[in-house]
């Protein structure tokens, strides 16, 4: 490890800390449909949007109907983005002329899409024409980024409402979050990249004659529109198949700054709506505080791992120390322009969230250093987490939080000024065991299928790490892959595709129930008796909880993973073939 | 309920003209008229052809020239389009090996890579980057200690002074931003084009 890495990781973490603030005060005028500097502009675009599609903004929604409106709309993103790549070769904007995409890619590439996955069992650069890539991939960057936030938006009002039956307007919610949100700060961002090399064209693909005299074809497209979107929107699928390590897709360290920034600030951002609209910022700094423990606790591992030399190189006389000309450390499948300081933050950064974008292969990390990744999503991707995601699923863990507190003290728990009754602390469970049922399930099912285990790329231990990590990401919604596992045939399309599902609508359905639930009760006001939300003990309690949980549910398959090859690899063992 | 189907559809449809047409046809404009270089793939010409990209990695394999990482990039295979054969820096299909830290044939390779390096330079450590294939096949660059390795190889077949590719290499290395920010750099084929320029 280097000072240069720790200070790149510590001006990263400053510049979070630094924009949650304001970046929140905006969102929570926007959500709340306030006069913004926007306005002037996109308040016409706004009225335009519900007028075209018949909705009234003063409309308050039940719970049950924000879900159903939720469901409809993931229905209707999938058929649209289906129907694209199948039919692809018939519409314009496709220079390569990329043909209609198979029907199981297809089906699991707009599951993977619809529910803020993009995991990409597809090739960007091999497959998908710009049409496809614009009008299909880089809306549902969009649109379902937003319905994340628009879940969240829905719990936090069952926190703040009282005695209500409604929890809010999701198609209002989807609109606001998408035009004064997500579309300027994309079309900025979208610039600033372009500025500093990322392409935006809709030409073909480039042929150079390489001073060698060989050729080189030179895939390009418009990439920078999407790449802001992919980060900003923690989506993660890559216009190209190698995501955020083609240099077309991240070029260079201030690119690479200002994506990591984009993956994490709205997350951050929605700790602080979270208190501006309870009234109580420290509220939100609380959940701030736990989860950027969690986040340093998290690089600081994968950064010690990535920083050591794989110990089966030195027999070839490989220097991996860092000196002044080089970074060493282990390099396989890591761009020299990120080292393993950028990468391993980029690792961390983009599993806490459920982004997914890759700067470098995970499936070439350290054992331990590939363990972190896989660990930051089976907590349930809490840290800073998806947008929108990341709050929800943390509210779940405060509820667990509260209601442990309340066991141990034996008084009825509350949070935020809300009794946490019988229902709500048995949706949340229902919640948070679905994600376990899941990644456990499906992985036990792909290890004792040959189908399963014909995907593998690497034998041993890592190769159960290969399943467990497509499985864990799949059902975190998160995207990013232990790669080498060959995950586009009928079997790995579709059981991950089952997983995203169970993963986005399994979990938000009672999180939305408790939101209703929540919104009908009295406020409570704070007792002598009431455990203080904000203080240290809670982030501590709440870190706990946390770890515990995650920490009993995947020890065993950890262990059996990343955990045995480290030891494995420390022995000197390799394991041939797959 | 079944009210809210009418919005879900128009909704998408409104949605994809504004976020999936709208935005990324107008940042494409936008793009070509105030950054048309960066916003066309930063490409290199020479004497009017295209070369390369600044960005994109490029094979080099003649000892005149420095060498990029090694790249796990393939094609399909012209005798049997269901296999693919390798092919390193196929900018059109960028991957990493993806080969896990215990996997024989990532050793294998290593060991094979190792002794040809070891010819060149012999007695000298091996940079790290020299003998890994980076995360898209693509990496334009190589460290320092990299480009160092290879100056006793290209001094020989290019019969130029030793401490001249030095001040060469040193001239091209890219210091993290501030200092701090990145690692430090060269890109090969920037460096392979001054290197055609030394007499």
């Amino acid at each position: 490890m280097t000072a240069t890495g720790w200070i790149e990781i510590a001006l990263f973490s400053v510049i979070i800390i630094a924009l949650t603030r304001p970046l929140g005060g905006y969102m929570t005028r926007v959500f709340a449909g306030e006069r913004t500097f926007l306005w002037p502009v996109l308040r016409p675009v706004e009225r335009a949007v519900y007028w075209c599609c018949g909705i009234d903004e003063k409309e308050e929604q039940h719970w049950l109907t924000y879900a159903v409106a939720i469901l409809f709309f993931s229905v209707a993103g999938f058929v649209t983005l289906y129907a694209l790549q199948r039919l692809q070769w018939y519409l314009p904007f496709n220079p390569q002329g990329q043909t209609g995409v198979a029907p199981d890619l297809a089906m699991n590439t707009s599951v993977s899409f619809i529910t803020n996955t993009n995991w990409q069992a597809y090739g960007g650069e091999t497959t998908m024409g710009y049409l496809v890539q614009m009008a299909g991939l880089t809306v549902h960057n969009f649109v379902s980024a937003a319905t994340g936030i628009a879940m969240a938006l829905a719990l936090i009002r069952g926190f703040v409402r009282r005695e209500a039956r409604t929890v809010g307007n999701f198609w209002v919610d989807l609109t606001r979050c998408t035009l004064y949100i997500l579309l300027p700060i994309s079309v900025v961002g979208a610039l600033v990249l372009i500025w500093l090399g990322i392409p935006q064209n809709l030409g073909g693909y480039t042929e150079a004659t390489t001073l060698e005299g060989a050729k080189q074809l030179i895939a390009q497209g418009p990439v920078a529109s999407q790449e802001i979107i992919k980060e900003l929107g923690t989506n993660g699928g890559g216009f190209f198949n190698a995501n955020s390590a083609h240099p077309f897709e991240n070029p260079n360290a201030v690119t690479n700054l200002i994506e990591m920034v984009a993956i994490f600030s709205i997350g951050a951002g929605l700790t602080n709506v979270l208190g501006r609209m309870v009234k109580d910022e420290r509220q939100g700094w609380a959940i701030f505080a736990a989860m950027g423990l969690l986040f340093l606790a998290g690089v600081a591992v994968c950064y010690n791992s990535e920083a050591q030399a794989n110990p089966a190189l030195a027999a070839f006389h490989v220097d991996s120390a860092p000196s002044a000309a080089q970074a060493g450390g282990n390099m396989e499948g890591k761009e020299v322009r990120f080292g393993p300081a950028l990468s391993a933050l980029w690792a961390t950064v983009t599993t806490d969230t459920s982004c997914g974008a890759v700067n470098s292969m995970h499936d070439s990390y350290l054992p331990i250093g590939g363990m972190v990744p896989m660990v930051n999503m089976m907590l349930g991707e809490v840290i800073f987490g998806g947008v929108g995601s990341g709050l929800y699923g943390i509210l779940a863990f405060a509820i667990v939080a509260m209601f442990v507190a309340g066991l141990m003290v034996g008084r009825t728990p509350e949070y935020l000024g809300k009794k946490l009754e019988a229902k709500e602390v048995k949706m949340t469970i229902l919640a948070l065991l679905s994600l376990p049922l899941s990644i456990l399930g499906w992985t036990a099912l792909a290890t004792i299928l040959s189908a399963g285990l014909g995907g593998i790329a690497n034998a041993g231990p890592h190769g159960f790490s290969e399943i467990l990590y497509a499985y864990t990401e799949g059902t975190a919604n998160n995207g990013s892959a232990f790669a080498g596992l060959s995950a586009n045939t009928l079997f790995y399309n579709t059981t991950i595709a089952a997983a995203m599902l169970i993963g986005r609508f399994i979990f938000v359905i009672p999180m939305l129930a408790v939101a209703g639930s929540l919104a009908q009760k009295k406020l409570l006001p704070p007792s002598a008796g009431t455990f203080p939300t904000h203080s240290p003990q809670f982030v501590g309690l709440l870190v706990g909880v946390i770890l515990i949980i995650g920490g009993l549910t995947y020890f065993p398959a950890v262990a059996l993973g990343p955990v045995t090859e480290q030891v494995a690899m420390n022995q000197g063992k390799l394991y041939a073939g797959p | 309920m079944i009210r809210q189907i009418r919005p879900a559809i128009l909704m998408i449809i409104v949605m994809t003209v504004i976020t999936g047409l709208v935005y990324p046809l107008g940042m494409t404009g936008l793009a070509q008229l105030i950054f048309p270089h960066q916003a066309n793939g930063s490409l290199i010409e020479k004497d009017g052809k295209v070369i390369g990209s600044s960005l994109i990695g490029q094979n080099f394999t003649s000892d005149k020239y420095f060498h990029p990482r090694p790249s796990a990039t393939t094609e399909p295979d012209p005798k049997d389009p269901t296999k693919t054969i390798p092919s390193p820096y196929a900018a059109d299909n960028s991957t990493g090996s993806n080969l896990g830290p215990t996997n024989q044939a990532l050793i294998d390779r290593v060991k094979a890579d190792a002794a040809k390096l070891a010819k060149e330079n012999p007695g000298s450590p091996i940079p790290v980057d020299l003998i890994t294939t980076s995360g898209s096949g693509l990496d334009p660059d190589i460290t320092p200690a990299a480009a160092m390795f290879q100056v006793p190889r290209v001094a020989k077949a290019r019969h130029l002074d030793a401490d001249k590719l030095r001040a060469l290499i040193d001239a091209q290395t890219h210091a993290p931003l501030l200092g701090i920010l990145g690692e430090a750099r060269v890109n090969v084929l920037e460096l392979n084009l001054a290197l055609d320029g030394v007499k």
